[in-house]
């Protein structure tokens, strides 16, 4: 279900180019990311999906083109990166919660420490994301008491307690036992539905159909197709989607 | 009763000293016996020295920890004139042998920079000097044994690098090091013993001058033993404590 969005990009990724050494991992990437707009990048293993969405929150560094984050250029401004990170909240495969401090600890350091918030209102606030996220009778715990279900609800909460204008998504459910990708999948839908602007690095494509605005395939650092969902999975326009598509699809 | 052995050494020390298992030397206890009224006033003298052994590897071991974590985020930094600063640093003050730098800090310092320091200061200085190099390369490897993804998750948060290390990456690495910094205590703790070259009367200071006045060194260098042995197992004893207090605060089982 595509939500409204508004027309201005908030993300610009201007050819882009990357290397790892003498790897080039990204190629000529140019993408747009509206306002709201839901994109899921797929594409095989080292195909620099996950890369790109590192650039964005300048986990890595491009080598070449542009990327401006809702205005803000991402180069060695040190303001121009604060004020990028602070918009964009970034979730990992492996989670990385911080194990020496509880679930709403979890939540209140940034806020606290980065924001400026009072203990008070940032405990208010963890409290009320993780309701958001199912999980308040947890406040207390360590990350190690609970199940990687729960961990990773943690971790999206803790990256909401900034009050981020995009969330970044990667491979959120590829360490999670099966029972417990829904229950991830289910609050990054709520969030969706709310209409947060994410880019969603994943493989599970029942929630891509559900989900995305926009479906990304990347293969050898490229993008090689993007396009609304519904063309994206009927009509896949390059074989090398197809293969990747099918290879996916048929487990 | 993994302490067992370890209350069991003084005992029998003790028993085969007594018992005159060095040949034909004749022991004299009494010099240092709480029963004997001159064995009294000697420990009550050998202790007198107690202060300035705590004060001095207390000071020492704030001063070293201090510029030992210092070190350690110099030699972590992308830039190369600190990174080479620490390498310099470490390699240099860790081949300076404590004696050395013990008689080089309080001769040597007023004749270079003309600093006049009291003993006690000059004491401080040097152990804190070339415990930070080795507790500098303690750190330094548990900073570097905590995951990138810790440094990323805070990155993205947003936590400048200051904030970064105090709230995420030290406490858990100062928790990795403790049995090695605990180690570095103990040793530290020890080697204050050197100081007493430099006439700071504590407890090693305290023996020899009464090894001057009553003869009798076999005896007197024992109970100084026994002196390191109690305040090293009060170290050893609080850094246990502080570990276990420490590892319950995570991974507690569900």
């Amino acid at each position: 279900m595509p939500q409204t969005q508004t027309g201005e990009p908030i993300i610009r990724i201007e050819a882009v180019d990357k290397w790892f050494d003498g790897f080039h991992v990204l190629r000529n990437i140019n993408l747009s990311v509206r306002g709201s707009e839901k994109l899921v990048i797929c594409g095989p293993s080292g195909s620099g999906k996950s890369t790109l969405i590192r650039c964005l929150c300048r986990l890595e560094r491009h080598q070449r083109g542009r990327i401006v984050v809702d205005g803000f250029e991402l180069n060695d401004e040190t303001r121009n990166l604060a004020a990028v990170r602070s918009e964009v909240g970034m979730v990992f495969q492996s989670f990385n919660l911080f194990p020496h401090l509880s679930v709403l600890q979890n939540l209140t350091l940034a806020p606290i420490r980065v924001r400026g918030m009072a203990p008070k209102d940032a405990e208010a606030l963890a409290m009320e994301l993780l309701e958001r996220v199912r999980i308040p009778e947890q406040a207390r715990k360590y990350p190690a008491q609970l199940s990687g279900g729960q961990q990773q609800r943690v971790a999206i909460a803790r990256s909401l307690a900034m009050r981020p204008r995009i969330m970044l998504f990667d491979e959120p459910t590829s360490a999670l036992d099966p029972e417990m990708i829904n229950e991830v999948l289910e609050v990054m839908e709520g969030l969706a539905r709310e209409g947060m602007t994410m880019l969603c690095v994943t493989h599970e494509m029942g929630f891509a159909r559900r989900v995305a605005d926009t479906m990304v395939f990347m293969d050898h650092g490229e993008i090689v197709e993007s396009g609304p969902p519904a063309r994206f999975f009927e009509q896949p326009a390059t074989e090398r989607c197809r293969a990747f598509l099918s290879q996916i699809l048929s487990h | 009763m993994r302490t067992f052995p370890l209350r069991c050494a003084p005992v029998l020390l003790v028993a085969s000293l007594a018992a005159g298992c060095g040949g034909g030397y004749t022991w004299g206890w009494y010099v240092v016996s709480p029963w004997a009224s001159k064995g009294q006033g000697n420990i009550a003298f050998l202790l007198s020295g107690l202060g300035w052994t705590v004060a001095l590897a207390a000071c020492a071991i704030a001063v070293s920890v201090v510029l030992g974590l210092l070190v350690a985020l110099m030699g972590l930094s992308r830039n190369r004139l600190a990174s080479g600063a620490n390498r310099v640093y470490v390699e240099a003050l860790r081949s300076i042998p404590m004696l050395v730098m013990v008689l080089w800090v309080f001769y040597g310092l007023p004749v270079v920079i003309g600093l006049k320091l009291d003993v006690f200061s000059a004491g401080v200085i040097a152990l804190a000097l070339c415990d930070s190099a080795f507790e500098a390369e303690i750190f330094r490897a548990g900073i570097q044994s905590i995951d990138r993804g810790q440094h990323e998750a805070a990155d993205t948060l947003g936590l400048g690098f200051a904030d970064k290390m105090r709230f995420i990456i030290l406490p858990q690495a100062i928790r990795r090091v403790l049995p090695p910094l605990g180690n570095q205590f103990v040793y530290m703790l020890k080697t204050s013993s050197l100081v007493s070259v430099i006439g700071l009367a504590e407890l090693t200071r305290k023996a020899n001058e009464l090894v001057v006045t009553e003869y009798r060194p076999l005896e007197i260098y024992t109970a100084l033993i026994f002196e390191y042995l109690v305040l090293i197992l009060v170290v050893s004893w609080g850094v246990r404590r502080l570990e276990r207090k420490m590892a319950a605060a995570d991974y507690r089982p569900a």
